[in-house]
């Protein structure tokens, strides 16, 4: 049911004429994330500049019982921000100052519509890090993160965006403004709220404001390519370097198909003969860097690599993550349509889930590009197909669930750092059981009782 | 191409993008409003929108792709390769079919200049000549100083002040038909001497040829030469494209060549296209290939060839350089390391980085006709970095480019010269002996 008019006049009441999209043409390029194939034309979208104009607009919404999807830049790869049709779109990318970084107490204040890679360079100032890195990072909104808990390249040695979350500002779907967390380190007052809302995908609250972590700058890094003439050599170097008790800042993974198109956009050197490339980097104490990055190299050897390069500088690194980065698009150039996977599993399962990925591949006879975080046992398949032909989306369809399937038998999950949203929703139950399942709708349905909010995401 | 619509475009050219979203940073206008309809992604929506039966072409349509500059930064930043420039020549030329656009004064100025000036070099070169004579006779001046341009209607009064300061010479008086190599020849090339290069800026064609020469190569360069059809291209005029297209691989037949040099970024970007522009054309479509293979932005010529390092300095005194890379030259052609290798080559002078070297000046073809004031937000940014590099010179290369650049340093009072590179350094050369 289209949205009223006086709804529409409530929602211009609060944000202004210039804040208020309602025409097609302004709403189309709202209806999809960054996932394939999904898509929903919203009702209208507002941009707010403020928590209590946030605030305002969930009560108008809540009184008129309209659907409310929050929404930063939409890079999101579950369709987590994907509207539900005549829905309310909540933009906050024009909420995107960074307020303060305390480089005493090691943190930063920042607005949810505030873009990653900003939040990284202002903390760099300061000779400071923030960690995560979603490959979206230049353009992802710190909200969206938060909402999703992002991973990232680093997420092996540094973790998620749960782990630099200290507290949050959160509108709740009755429009009342709350708070969750502390800026001290230690906190153990009461639940845990703000942990409840990282990752609840905008179905509890709409996050307006977080109080990050951060951490000092590294003093030396050293990034490495290793090249495999199989994919198992490649996963079995990752669980030696773990058992080795090293824990680099990145492993990731992308094999031959990847590599070639990620090569094809970014001319960045990466090779594109072998059937694995891992791209290794520690950082640290300058000593200790350079004793890890010798015996990562020597392992990756006595596991088989064809060859171990180091990159020559910082610029060089730079471009070989960056270019890493951008593996699941440039994998856009070989079809029109790019199915990804997120699904994670023990490490000492790695070699296992990447046999088995290729054989589903070659039983359904469809294309599959696979790289990832294969030192978190993140790994994203990412099926190669045309969305137009039916027969062959039927078939992706078969290769996900037999994939996702195994995950679960080797006690995986079905999504490492993407969400849930609508894309993993048919496997949830599945997952986490009937009881576990069951208690996260009683928590949904305490905290939203009107069921408004990002309503169809994570289950129905 | 010509009669490619959004509806029946090859559906895969639009479904490559899959909006993962790494185009929105890179684009300008998405940086000043946040709004998704004005980012690269959003418009590619829009146009899926109409291909799907979902959207009209309609005036708000239109204004979108009219405030696209098309610097196509997004193709450069787009990992999934989509060719957004293919898409949104067809989108304009949809718009144009649809006439929601049409007016009695936009009419007017669009048979002017696409149909009549910029298919007639003759008549193109006339209105230059009569343009100066506007210019240097106090004429200009008089019609300034005594309001009388508030006589003209708004569309002109806009484009008055605009005018570029037209050559005492063109291209033809500078320039021999057959110029030798100096010194051995090595290769045989032609020149294009492009409309506007040709009315405001024949000295950097004579710099151009001067740069060739100077490196072994006989240069060609046909006194008339017809206009490229960029411009036709890039506002939806694509079978006057195509028929200038025809008529200057006719001029040039590229068998004749090592290579056809181009020193305009914008001009080099349709250039090198005429194969898939002229696809559907038995006649010329192989003709139109072996063309985009000779096809040469002047840096990447003098690089491939391994251009000599000049022994002089075009400058009495050492100085500092700084280069702005035209968007068409290094979104359109992939043309960036060339010029500053080209640059680094020049004895005496310094090449300092600009920030956001690649981001659009706003010049953008008629962009600062049409939309003016985002325009003239980016020339006021785009000027402020130069600037801020305390450079006493600044290249680039592309005619649209040198005159926004030009105009944005006189506005904010700074005396910092805008040259092209293949200028410094025909200097150079020239100061040898």
């Amino acid at each position: 049911m289209p949205l009223n008019d006086s709804f529409l006049h409530s929602l211009r009441a609060i944000v202004g004429d210039d804040r208020l999209l309602t025409l097609a043409e302004d709403l189309v390029p709202y209806s999809f994330d960054g996932t394939a194939a999904l898509k929903g034309r919203p009702g209208a979208v507002v941009f707010p500049l403020t928590t209590d104009e946030v605030s305002a607009c969930v009560r108008v919404a809540a009184e008129a019982l309209v659907p409310i999807i929050t929404r930063g830049s939409g890079t999101g790869l579950s369709g987590g921000s994907v509207p539900s049709p005549d829905a309310l779109v909540i933009c906050l990318v024009r909420m995107d100052r960074i307020l303060h970084v305390d480089a005493e107490n090691l943190t930063m204040r920042v607005q949810a519509g505030a873009v990653t890679v900003k939040i990284d360079e202002a903390a760099s100032k300061h000779g400071l890090l923030y960690p995560p890195d979603p490959g979206s990072m230049r353009i992802s909104t710190i909200g969206g993160n938060v909402a999703e808990n992002s991973g990232g390249l680093r997420g092996l040695k540094y973790g998620v965006t749960r782990d630099y979350v200290m507290s949050l500002e959160v509108v709740l779907a009755d429009g009342r403004i709350t708070r969750f967390g502390s800026a001290c380190v230690k906190d153990v007052a009461g639940y845990s709220m703000k942990d409840l809302f990282v990752g609840s995908e905008g179905t509890l609250g709409i996050v307006t404001e977080v109080l990050l972590r951060l951490v000092p700058k590294p003093a030396a890094r050293r990034t490495m390519l290793a090249l495999f003439d199989t994919m198992e050599a490649a996963a079995s170097t990752v669980s030696a370097i773990i058992a080795a008790k090293i824990i680099p800042c990145t492993l990731e993974f992308l094999d031959r198909t990847t590599a070639g198109c990620v090569e094809d956009y970014a001319k960045v050197g990466l090779p594109t003969d072998c059937e694995a490339v891992l791209l290794m980097e520690t950082d640290g104490h300058p000593a200790a860097v350079t004793d890890e990055a010798a015996l990562m190299a020597d392992i990756a050897r006595q596991q088989g690599a064809r060859e171990v390069r180091t990159a020559k500088d910082d610029a060089e690194a730079a471009r070989l993550a960056a270019a890493r980065r951008n593996a699941f698009s440039a994998l856009a150039r070989r079809r029109p349509t790019t199915i990804l996977e997120d699904v994670t599993v023990p490490r000492t399962e790695l070699a296992t889930m990447v046999t088995f990925i290729a054989q589903i591949a070659r039983h359904y006879d469809l294309q599959v590009g696979t790289f990832g975080h294969m030192g978190d046992g993140n790994l994203h398949p990412t099926f190669l197909t045309d969305e137009r032909d039916e027969a062959e989306m039927a078939r992706v369809h078969h290769a996900l669930n037999d994939i996702v399937t195994k995950t679960l038998e080797l006690g995986g999950t079905i999504t490492g750092e993407h969400g849930v949203g609508l894309a993993k929703k048919p496997w949830l139950r599945q997952q986490m059981g009937d009881h576990s399942y069951e208690l996260m709708r009683e928590v949904k349905r305490a905290l939203d009782p009107k069921g408004l909010l990002n309503p169809g995401k994570i289950f129905d | 191409m010509a009669d490619v619509t959004l509806k029946t475009i090859d559906y895969a050219v639009l479904q490559q993008c899959m909006h993962c979203g790494m185009c929105l940073p890179t684009c300008p206008t998405y940086d000043a409003t946040k709004l998704e309809r004005n980012s690269p992604r959003g418009r590619i929506a829009l146009m899926r929108a109409v291909a799907d039966g979902e959207l009209e072409v309609g005036k708000t349509f239109a204004d979108e792709m009219s405030y696209c500059l098309g610097c196509l930064a997004c193709q450069t930043a787009c990992p999934a390769g989509v060719q957004y420039a293919t898409l949104f020549e067809t989108a304009r030329a949809d718009i144009e079919r649809s006439g929601v656009n049409q007016s009695v004064s936009r009419d007017f100025w669009r048979t002017l200049t696409l149909r009549i000036l910029f298919q007639r070099p003759s008549l193109l070169r006339a209105a230059g000549a009569g343009l100066r004579v506007y210019q240097r006779t106090g004429l200009e001046a008089l019609v300034r100083r005594t309001g009388l341009t508030r006589l003209l209607p708004p569309s002109l009064r806009r484009v008055e002040p605009q005018a570029p300061p037209i050559a005492a010479k063109f291209s033809n008086a500078l320039i021999r038909p057959v110029e030798q190599a100096t010194g051995e020849a090595r290769f045989r090339v032609a020149l294009l001497t492009g409309c506007v290069q040709d009315l405001v800026f024949s000295d950097i064609n004579r710099d151009t040829a001067d740069a060739l020469l100077a490196n072994g190569c006989t240069v060609e360069t046909p006194p008339v030469q017809p206009c490229c059809g960029s411009l036709h291209a890039h506002n939806g005029e694509t079978d006057l494209a195509k028929a200038l297209a025809r008529r200057m691989i006719d001029l040039f037949p590229p068998h004749a060549y090592d290579a056809i040099i181009s020193n305009a970024g914008g001009c080099g970007s349709h250039l090198r296209h005429y194969g898939p522009l002229l696809a559907d054309d038995p006649a010329y479509r192989d003709r139109a290939h072996a063309w985009d293979r000779k096809l040469k932005d002047v840096h990447e010529w003098l690089i491939q060839i391994g251009a000599r390092p000049p022994k002089a300095s075009p400058f009495d005194a050492p100085l500092s350089l700084t280069y702005h890379d035209s968007c068409h030259l290094v979104h359109g052609q992939k043309i960036s390391t060339q010029p500053r290798e080209l640059l680094r080559m020049i004895p005496g002078v310094t090449l300092t980085e600009l920030p956001e070297a690649s981001w659009c000046c706003g010049s953008a073809g008629v962009y600062t006709i049409t939309q003016p004031d985002q325009a003239t937000k980016l020339q006021e940014r785009k000027t402020a970095h130069i600037i801020a590099t305390k450079a006493t010179c600044v290249a680039t290369a592309n005619p649209g480019c040198h005159l926004q650049v030009a105009r944005g340093l006189d506005a904010a009072g700074s005396t910092i010269e805008v040259t092209h590179p293949v200028s410094l350094l025909a200097r150079a050369y020239r100061r040898e002996q």
